[in-house]
């Protein structure tokens, strides 16, 4: 019963070998094509259906919508396509906000603070990637287990109380402006994206990234240290969820044990909807980017519309279902007709 | 391999059974019968759940839906009762029940003809369903006067000194053991989750045996889903919230691998039970219920290692017998 899953560890057979090349990167493009164009479409919609939404300070308050998730999102990229996810997250986020509370309660500093935040974020990745890397358990269940793990930890230190009261220099990251419109969290955004779109499109431990999500086997025989540049990846995750928490923090001025929840899916589809595989070997940042951008407007569209929380959750659910669900079911059709 | 499977539930009864001495020995009458009988009837839901997503697992999925599923077919069976409090109960067990199945087949067929992972699937879905239930409910609770009386009282009322809620998680036992243990759906679980490819060639249709299993948990979601809005009385948006967490850390800890193919209805419930028991010593305990999460956590991280571990030395027992044979 169990000799087939000794025989299979560490490998998973693929049907598809390299997805980088020829019709598979075309795909990807227009995938981004496609992107652009909803965005767009959603803009104008948008500003036809709310006389509000076209104003500079309110976009700038739309970016709030999805500049922390987007920063997870671009390290959560980079996992997916390793073949690794991290469902975890979001309770890192509340685990590190809280950990900024405590040490605020010893008098914390705003340097202290986000060093803090950061730590806590870059050990949380840190138990994560050992769990996979060092002891091969699988990603999706060691993260449903430190998901909770983490939040838990919050919750204990918390239960039903709340951490306050952060010093006036620490609400420069979620409250603050480089210039005019444009906040300290979307230069961030920026900053990041251009940072993780090099790492992962010009760099050798980017190629090494896609090598692993498309065959970690054949990866680990042309001399790529497999587990090494997933415990970074897990790392990276970590440390972009510990950035997310202090920027979130930041902005909310306070803390609380159910921060963040369920930001976990909202990132995955973030990702997924930028057309990475949910099964590794392909994706790309500009289309994580992209769909950044088109969730923060859907949902501050919506918003603007007064359609609550709850409602929106079903609207992202559908999302992250659909855009897999969707070319797949042409396909299936094309199958049928053919 | 059964033996491997016998051991581990020998250690997990083994394990429940110290844990409530331990308790009992710090405060006494936690061992009583009439308080342990209360236990196993606060860990019937769990129970229940257990089962369909070990069906689930066997077959090399997860399903994170049914706590949402719960809430949802929970909701809509509460509204029918408000709103028409004449229907019978039994018909709204079955609406529960039927309302369950599709919310499952949902999560099957997107798993059998798309082929989409079902861990995507189903965290989409979970939304998906709980945002429903606050469309379904607009965000109201429906409270205990509000429904019938009949809707209320069934699982609490006894029977043979049982509350009928603690028959029902007996008899999906019994039922989930004969699926399991005597039809060919039941072996075709193991086969799927153990081997796919070997299952295709023995004629197992892989995608259509996960859908049955997701159909089953959704099911199963759907009778909870009434069991759990009457007995505590309350249908609300968050009912439940979180749950499928409990549900798979019951599986998990119950020796059920998430790799697929190995796991026993055995270790399922005890796995149910030996949280059911850590969750009712907390309170006794003294120890703040905000502890449950992290503790359902921890419980699912050093479950997981431990099952690699053990289905790491079975694969080598078995490969050695191998080698012996030829």
């Amino acid at each position: 019963m169990s000799n087939d899953t000794v025989l299979e560890t560490g490998t998973r057979p693929r049907r598809l070998p390299d997805r980088l090349t020829g019709r598979g990167q075309r795909a990807l493009r227009s995938w981004e094509l496609l992107l652009l164009a909803v965005g767009i479409a959603i803009f104008i919609a948008n500003s036809m259906a709310s006389p509000y939404f076209l104003s500079a300070w309110n976009l700038s308050d739309a970016t709030f919508n999805f500049t922390e998730k987007a920063m997870i999102a671009f390290a959560m990229a980079l996992l997916i396509i390793s073949g690794e996810i991290d469902l975890s997250v979001a309770g890192i986020i509340a685990l590190s906000s809280t950990a900024m509370g405590f040490a605020l309660q010893y008098g914390a500093g705003t340097p202290v603070l986000v060093l803090v935040g950061l730590g806590t974020g870059l050990a949380c990745g840190a138990l994560n990637g050992t769990l996979v890397t060092r002891m091969g358990l699988p990603s999706i269940v060691v993260t449903i287990g430190t998901m909770s793990l983490f939040r838990g930890i919050s919750y204990i230190v918390l239960g039903d109380q709340a951490f306050s009261g952060y010093p006036a220099g620490f609400a420069v990251f979620g409250q603050g402006y480089v210039w005019w419109v444009i906040t300290v969290e979307l230069a961030i955004f920026a900053a990041l994206a251009l940072v993780f779109g090099v790492l992962l499109h010009a760099t050798n431990f980017g190629r090494q990234v896609y090598v692993i999500g498309n065959n970690p086997t054949a990866a680990a025989f042309s001399g790529v240290r497999v587990a090494r540049v997933k415990m970074i990846l897990f790392l990276l995750t970590g440390l972009m969820a510990g950035l997310a928490a202090i920027c979130l923090t930041s902005r909310l001025g306070s803390t609380r044990p159910s921060i963040a929840q369920g930001w976990e899916l909202e990132v995955v589809t973030m990702v997924v909807l930028g057309g990475v595989s949910i099964l590794g070997g392909a994706g790309s940042i500009l289309g994580v980017v992209l769909a950044a951008l088109v969730m923060g407007m859907v949902t501050f569209g919506l918003g603007l519309l007064n359609v609550p929380g709850i409602v929106m959750s079903i609207f992202i659910g559908a999302l992250l279902i659909g855009v897999i669900a969707i070319p797949r079911l042409i396909a299936l059709a094309r199958r049928r007709a053919a | 391999m059964t033996r491997l499977l016998k051991s581990r539930e020998l250690l997990l009864s083994a394990a429940i059974l110290a844990l409530i001495l331990l308790v009992e020995s710090r405060f006494r009458g936690f061992a009583a019968p009439g308080n342990l009988t209360a236990v196993f009837n606060d860990t019937s839901v769990l129970i229940i759940l257990a089962l369909g997503q070990m069906a689930v697992i066997l077959t090399k999925c997860i399903d994170l839906s049914v706590a949402a599923n719960l809430a949802l077919t929970g909701m809509v069976v509460a509204t029918l009762n408000a709103a028409m409090p004449g229907l019978p109960v039994g018909l709204l067990i079955l609406v529960a029940i039927g309302l369950g199945l599709v919310l499952g087949a949902f999560n099957g067929l997107l798993v059998w003809l798309l082929d989409i992972p079902p861990i995507v699937v189903t965290l989409g879905t979970l939304t998906i369903y709980r945002g429903l239930v606050f469309t379904v409910s607009g965000g109201e609770w429906i409270n205990s006067f509000e429904m019938s009386a009949g809707f209320t009282a069934l699982p609490r009322a006894t029977l043979l000194g049982l509350p009928v809620l603690s028959w029902v998680a007996i008899a999906a036992i019994a039922l989930a053991w004969l699926l399991i243990r005597l039809t060919p759906l039941g072996r075709a679980f193991y086969a799927v989750g153990g081997n796919p490819h070997a299952a295709v060639y023995t004629g197992i249709d892989v995608g259509r045996t996960r859908f049955m299993a997701f159909v089953l948990s959704g099911g199963l979601a759907g009778l909870c889903g009434y069991l759990w809005v009457s007995r505590y009385a309350v249908a609300y948006t968050d009912v439940a919230l979180g749950f499928e967490l409990d549900v798979v850390a019951a599986c998990v800890i119950g020796g059920i691998s998430i790799a697929g193919g190995i796991g026993s209805v055995g270790g399922a419930v005890l796995g149910a039970l030996f949280l059911g028991v850590i969750k009712n010593a907390l309170p006794v305990a003294g120890i703040s219920p905000f502890w449950q999460l992290a503790i359902s956590g921890a419980a699912i991280i050093l479950a997981v290692a431990f099952n690699a571990r053990a289905e790491r030395r079975a694969g080598r027992v078995i490969l050695k017998r191998k080698e012996a044979s030829a």
